[in-house]
C-alpha cells in the first residue's frame, strides 16, 4: 500500500460542550482517492475540520507527511499543502469569481496554464469571470469552490459533501474533474453520502459511525462484497442516488 | 430580503432596454431599494434647499460635506474594524483626541515657525508633519492597545464593550498626564485661516464666502475616501479585507494568518482617527482631552447610518450627518444633535442594517 | 424568615455575609457612625447608586442587555422631581407628581427602546442607547427655560425633609468610626479619651429623614429585585441569557422578556433619580445625564460582580468610596513621590480615575466574576476542597450555584 499523506491516530474533537469525535484512526494512502462514509451525524464533517484545525482537540495526532500538525494554527496546515473545501463551501458571495480565486492563489499571481485548466475543467468560471459569486448557481459554485481548492498545487485536497443538492449532468463534470486530479498524483480526502459517485473515483474506503472509524479498506473490497454493504448500509447508506 | 441584491446593486447588469421600459416611479422606486444612501443625500438636499435661501444653502452645504469629510476620516476606521473582526472599540474617541493632541503639539509648538508664516507652502511644512505625527501617533498607540486590550477579548461582544470603556478612560487619562489638564490653544496656520470671497461677477454663487478650512477638508476627505476605495476595490489587500468581512474562517482556511490582517486594519483605523482628530482640532483651535468622545456620538451614529463594515456606506453616513447638522443646526440649533440621533434611529426602522450593509449584525 | 426575606439567594461566602453585614449596619446606622457632610453625602449616594447599579445589573447581568441610556432615566426622575417642585412649590403632593411623572416618561420610553431591539441585533441596541441618550442630554442641556441647562436646578424639598425640621427635641449620640478606629490604633491606651474625641452629637434634621427614607427605598428596591431574578421569571431570564435560540424554541417570546427588563430596570432607575434629587437638593446635566456617570454605573457593576446583585451593594459602597476618598489617599501616598516627575503626575490625586480604570480592566480580564462572583468562587472551591463532588462536564464553576 502507498505510504500515508495523512493519519489520524485517537483523534478526539469537540464542539461547544459535545464529544464529537470519539478516537479516530483513519490513514490517508499518498496519491490515492480516499472516500469517508457513514451517515448523518456521524462525524465525518468535524473529522475534516479537524484536521484543518477548526476545532478543539482533545486528544490524538495528526501527521501530514510526517509531520505533526496536530496543535497548528489553520493557516500554517492550509499553506502546508492542505486544501479544504467546506461542505458550506465557503464560497465569498460579494467577491467576484476571479477575486475568490486571486485570493486562493495565495503564492501571487495565478498560473496562465493552470488556470486555463481550470477554464476546460469549469467553462462556467470563465463566463462569470467578473460577476459577483454569490450570483452563480450551486453547482457553478461548487465549482469554484473546487477550483480555489486547486488553483495552485496542493498535495492533499479534503473534500466535504461536494455533491449535495447538484444535478446529475454536474456531478458528472465533478467526477471528472477528480479524475483529472487523481491523475496528477494529488491525494484526496473525500466525505460522501453518494455512494456510486464515490465507488466511482475512490480507490480506499473508510467508514464512521459516532465519532469512531468503523471500517477501513480498499474500494474493491466493499464494492464487491454485497454482505458488507448490507451491514454498513444499515448505517444509512446508498439513501442518496 | 437578500442583503447582498441590496449591496451589489445587480439592476446595474440589466440590458438598458429594460431601464426604458420603466416609468419614474419604479425607477425612484427601485433607487430607494438598491441605492438608498443616494435616495436619501438627495432627499435631504433637496428638502433643505426648499427651507433656506439658496446662498446660505450653499455654505451651509459645503459646511456640512467638510464636517461630513472629517466624521468619515474619524468614523473609517471603526467600522471596518467592526466589520472585520466584529470588534467594537468604544476607546475609539480617545485615538481621536490623541491625533489631535499629537498634531497640535506639532503646530503649537515645534513647527510653529512654520505655521505662521502666510505663505501656504511654509505651512505644509508645518501641517504635513503635524498630520503625519498625528496618524503615527494614534497608530502606534493602536498597535499597543490591539495586543494589549483588544486581542485577549476576541469574540466575546460584552468584554469588548467594558475593557475599550475602561481603555478608554485609561487613554484619556493619560493624555492629561502627559499634557496637563487644561485646554490647549492651537492656532490654525496662516494660510489656512480665513475665506475665499467668491467674486461679486459671478451669477448666482457671487459674492459667497467659503471658508478656505472647510475646502481643505472636503479635498482631504475626497482623496482619502477615494484612496480607500482604490485599495478596498482594486488590491489584493483589499480583497483580503472584503473577503474578511464575510467570513474570516474561510479567510484563514485559504492559508492567510487574519490576525496580522486584523492589526493592520486596526492600526490603520486608529491612525485615520488620529488624523481626523487633528483635522478637528484645528478647526476648533482648541484642545481638550475630551474632545474624542464629544465626537463619538456623531461618529457611531455615522456607522450605524452607514452600515457596519462599509467604506461606502461610512462615507454617504458622514455625509448626512455632516449636513443634518448644519441645515438642522441654522434652523433650530437646540436640535441638532436630536436631529442626528433622530436621523439614524429614523433610519434604522427603515433599513435595520444600516444604508449600505455589508455584514449582518 | 430570613430564607424568605432574601428569596433564597444568600451571599454563599463567609467573607461576603461579612462584607455585606459591615456595609448594611454602616449604612442603616449612618449619621450616627460617621461625622460631617462629607461622610452623609458618601452615605446618601451608597443608597442612591445601589439602586440604580442593582437594576443596571438586572440587564447587564441577568439579561446581558448592554444598554446605555441608564443614566438618562434617572436623570428622567431627577429632573422630574426637580420640575415638579419648581413649579408646584414644595410639598409632598408636588414630589408625588414629580415621581409619576417622570416613571411615566420612563415606561414609554423604555418600552421603546424595549421594541427597538426587536429591529435591531445586541450591538446596534447598545450603540443606540448611547445615541439616544445623548440626544436626551443634549436636549436637557438646551432646553434651558425648563431644565435650567448646564446650570441645573436647585431641589427646594418639603419641609420635613430640609435641614430645618427637627423631629426629636434634643441631639442623639453618635460615635464617629473612623476617629475612633485612628484613636485606637494611635493610642489604645488611653481609651477614655479616645472615646471622648469619637463621640459627637447628632442634631437629627429632616435631611436625616430623608436619608432614612432613602435607605428603606433602597432595602424596598433590592429585596424586590432579587425576588424577581430568583422567580420563575427570573429563572426565563437566565434561559435566555445562556442560549436565547433554545428559549426562544422552548415558547418563550424572549422580546417580551427582554422589554419587560428593560422597563424595570428603567422605572427603578427613575425611582433612584428622584430620590438622588431630595437628598442632593441639586440636579445638573453632569450629576444625572452625563456619560461619565453611565461608565461609573458600568464600572461599579462589572467590580461587584455582574449577575449577582449583591455586587451592586459591594461595587457601590467600594466605587463611591473610592470616588470621595481615594483622592485622600492619593494625596497622602503623593508626598513621598513628590519631585519625582512623571510618577508624581501619575500618582497625583487627580488621576484617581486612571488607576481606577487600570483595576477596571484588570478586573475584567482576571477576575471577570467581580469581587462578589470571585468571592462565591472561592467559597464554592473551598466547599469543594472538603467534599469533591461528581465529575461532571462543566468545565467552568458556575456561580449561581
Amino acid at each position: 500500500m502507498a505510504e500515508p499523506i495523512l493519519k489520524l491516530s485517537g483523534v478526539k474533537a469537540d464542539i461547544d460542550q459535545y464529544h464529537i469525535l470519539h478516537g479516530v484512526d483513519l490513514v490517508v494512502p499518498k496519491g490515492e482517492l480516499t472516500v469517508l462514509l457513514g451517515r448523518n451525524g456521524a462525524g465525518k464533517s468535524t473529522t475534516l475540520r479537524t484536521i484543518m484545525g477548526l476545532t478543539t482537540l482533545t486528544g490524538g495526532t495528526v501527521t501530514y507527511q510526517g509531520q505533526d500538525i496536530t496543535r497548528w494554527p489553520t493557516p500554517k496546515i492550509a499553506r502546508a499543502g492542505i486544501a479544504f473545501v467546506p461542505e458550506s463551501m465557503g464560497i465569498f458571495g460579494l467577491l467576484t469569481v476571479r477575486e475568490n480565486l486571486v485570493l486562493a492563489a495565495v503564492s501571487g499571481p495565478m498560473d496562465e496554464a493552470r488556470l486555463q485548466w481550470i477554464f476546460d475543467l469549469f467553462p462556467p468560471l470563465k463566463k462569470f469571470w467578473d460577476k459577483p459569486a454569490g450570483t452563480l448557481s450551486g453547482g457553478q459554485k461548487q465549482m469554484l469552490a473546487i477550483a480555489r481548492a486547486v488553483i495552485e498545487p496542493r498535495d492533499l485536497l479534503l473534500v466535504d459533501e461536494p455533491t449535495k443538492g447538484l444535478a446529475p449532468a454536474i456531478i458528472n463534470d465533478l467526477a471528472d474533474a477528480f479524475d483529472q486530479l487523481k491523475e496528477q498524483q494529488v491525494s484526496i480526502l473525500l466525505v460522501e453520502q453518494n455512494f456510486n459517485f464515490s465507488r466511482r473515483l475512490g480507490q480506499t474506503v473508510a467508514v464512521m459511525n459516532d465519532g469512531a472509524v468503523v471500517h477501513a479498506g480498499t474500494m474493491a473490497e466493499l464494492a464487491e462484497n454485497e454482505e458488507l454493504q448490507q451491514d454498513l448500509l444499515g448505517l444509512g447508506l446508498g439513501a442518496h442516488q | 430580503m437578500t442583503e447582498e441584491t441590496t449591496a451589489m446593486p445587480l439592476s446595474e447588469t440589466g440590458s438598458g432596454s429594460e431601464r426604458e421600459r420603466r416609468s419614474p416611479i419604479e425607477w425612484l422606486r427601485d433607487q430607494r431599494e438598491h441605492r438608498a444612501h443616494l435616495f436619501l443625500l438627495a432627499i435631504m438636499l433637496l428638502a433643505s434647499i426648499a427651507v433656506i435661501d439658496f446662498r446660505t444653502w450653499l455654505v451651509l452645504t459645503i459646511s456640512g460635506v467638510a464636517m461630513g469629510a472629517v466624521l468619515f476620516l474619524m468614523a473609517s476606521g471603526m467600522t471596518l474594524t467592526f466589520g472585520l473582526m466584529s470588534v467594537l472599540n468604544l476607546a475609539h474617541g480617545a485615538f481621536i483626541s490623541l491625533g489631535a493632541f499629537a498634531g497640535g503639539t506639532v503646530l503649537a509648538f515645534w513647527l510653529d515657525g512654520f505655521a505662521s508664516s502666510p505663505s501656504f507652502l511654509t505651512n505644509l511644512v508645518a501641517i504635513i508633519p503635524a498630520l503625519l505625527f498625528a496618524a503615527f501617533i494614534a497608530g502606534v498607540v493602536g498597535l499597543v492597545f490591539e495586543k494589549l486590550v483588544i486581542k485577549p477579548v476576541y469574540g466575546d461582544h460584552l468584554k469588548q464593550i467594558l475593557v475599550t470603556v475602561g481603555g478608554s478612560i485609561i487613554l484619556m487619562q493619560l493624555i492629561e498626564v502627559i499634557w496637563g489638564p487644561n485646554e490647549i490653544p492651537v492656532t490654525r496656520p496662516e494660510a489656512l485661516q480665513g475665506a475665499f470671497l467668491v467674486p461679486e461677477a459671478l451669477p448666482l454663487i457671487g459674492g459667497i464666502v467659503l471658508e478656505k478650512y472647510r475646502l481643505v477638508a472636503v479635498v482631504l476627505g475626497l482623496a482619502i475616501y477615494a484612496g480607500m476605495l482604490w485599495i478596498i476595490d482594486r488590491t489584493r489587500i483589499g480583497i483580503l479585507i472584503r473577503a474578511g468581512v464575510e467570513s474570516r474562517e474561510m479567510v484563514e482556511i485559504q492559508g492567510y494568518r487574519i490576525h496580522l490582517l486584523f492589526l493592520g486594519v486596526f492600526i490603520a483605523g486608529s491612525a485615520l482617527a488620529g488624523l481626523g482628530g487633528v483635522m478637528w482640532g484645528m478647526y476648533k483651535e482648541l484642545l481638550t482631552p475630551h474632545m474624542g468622545d464629544e465626537m463619538m456620538i456623531s461618529v457611531i451614529v455615522v456607522i450605524i447610518l452607514g452600515g457596519l463594515g462599509s467604506i461606502r456606506g461610512c462615507f454617504y453616513g458622514a455625509l448626512l450627518v455632516g449636513l443634518i447638522n448644519l441645515y438642522i443646526g441654522f434652523v433650530e440649533p437646540r436640535l441638532a444633535a436630536v436631529a442626528t440621533v433622530g436621523l439614524m434611529v429614523g433610519v434604522l426602522m427603515w433599513r435595520p442594517q444600516g444604508l449600505i450593509p455589508v455584514i449582518k449584525v | 424568615m430570613l430564607s424568605r426575606i432574601l428569596s433564597e439567594d444568600f451571599p454563599r461566602s463567609k467573607t461576603l455575609t461579612a462584607l455585606l453585614l459591615v456595609i448594611v449596619v454602616s449604612l442603616a446606622l449612618g449619621p450616627f457612625l460617621f461625622d460631617g457632610i462629607r461622610a452623609f453625602t458618601t452615605l446618601g449616594m451608597i443608597c442612591v447608586f445601589i439602586m440604580v447599579v442593582a437594576a443596571y445589573d438586572l440587564m447587564l447581568g441577568y439579561t446581558h442587555i448592554v444598554s446605555f441610556a441608564h443614566t438618562m432615566f434617572f436623570g428622567i426622575g431627577a429632573y422630574g422631581v426637580a420640575m415638579a417642585v419648581d413649579g408646584m412649590g414644595n410639598s409632598f403632593g408636588a414630589v408625588l407628581v414629580g415621581i409619576i411623572g417622570a416613571l411615566a416618561v420612563s415606561f414609554v420610553l423604555s418600552l421603546l427602546l424595549g421594541l427597538l431591539s426587536l429591529r435591531v441585533k445586541a450591538i446596534f441596541f447598545a450603540l443606540v442607547t448611547l445615541a439616544v441618550a445623548f440626544a436626551f442630554l443634549s436636549l436637557v442641556t438646551q432646553l434651558y427655560n425648563i431644565t435650567g441647562g448646564e446650570d441645573g436646578m436647585r431641589v427646594r424639598v418639603p419641609r420635613e425633609l430640609g435641614p430645618a425640621f427637627r423631629p426629636f427635641e434634643n441631639s442623639l449620640p453618635g460615635i464617629d468610626v473612623p476617629t475612633l478606629l485612628k484613636g485606637l490604633l494611635t493610642q489604645p491606651w488611653n481609651i477614655g479619651q479616645v472615646w471622648q474625641e469619637a463621640t459627637f452629637e447628632v442634631r437629627f434634621n429632616g435631611r436625616n429623614v430623608m436619608y432614612y427614607v432613602l435607605v428603606a427605598m433602597a432595602t424596598g428596591v433590592f429585596l424586590f429585585l432579587l425576588r424577581l431574578v430568583n422567580s420563575p421569571f427570573g429563572r426565563v431570564l437566565q434561559a435566555i441569557r445562556e442560549n436565547e435560540f433554545r428559549a426562544e424554541a422552548l415558547g418563550y417570546r424572549t422580546v417580551v422578556y427582554r422589554t419587560a427588563v428593560v422597563i424595570v430596570s428603567a422605572l427603578v432607575a427613575t425611582l433612584a433619580g428622584a430620590g438622588f434629587a431630595l437628598i442632593n437638593r441639586y440636579v445638573n446635566p453632569e450629576n444625572t445625564l452625563n456619560f461619565e456617570l453611565m461608565v461609573f454605573i458600568l464600572l461599579m457593576c462589572v467590580i461587584g460582580g455582574m449577575g449577582t446583585l449583591y455586587g451592586a451593594i459591594v461595587g457601590s459602597t467600594l466605587f463611591i468610596l473610592a470616588q470621595n476618598y481615594l483622592q485622600d489617599l492619593l494625596g497622602w501616598v503623593g508626598q513621598y513621590t513628590a519631585g519625582i516627575p512623571l510618577v508624581e503626575n501619575l500618582l497625583g490625586e487627580d488621576h484617581w480615575l486612571l488607576w481606577f480604570g487600570v483595576l477596571f480592566v484588570l478586573s475584567v480580564y482576571f477576575f471577570p466574576a467581580g469581587v462578589v462572583g470571585q468571592l462565591r468562587i472561592w467559597a464554592l472551591q473551598r466547599r469543594n476542597r472538603k467534599s469533591p463532588p461528581p465529575s461532571g462536564p462543566e468545565a467552568e464553576p458556575v456561580a449561581q450555584t
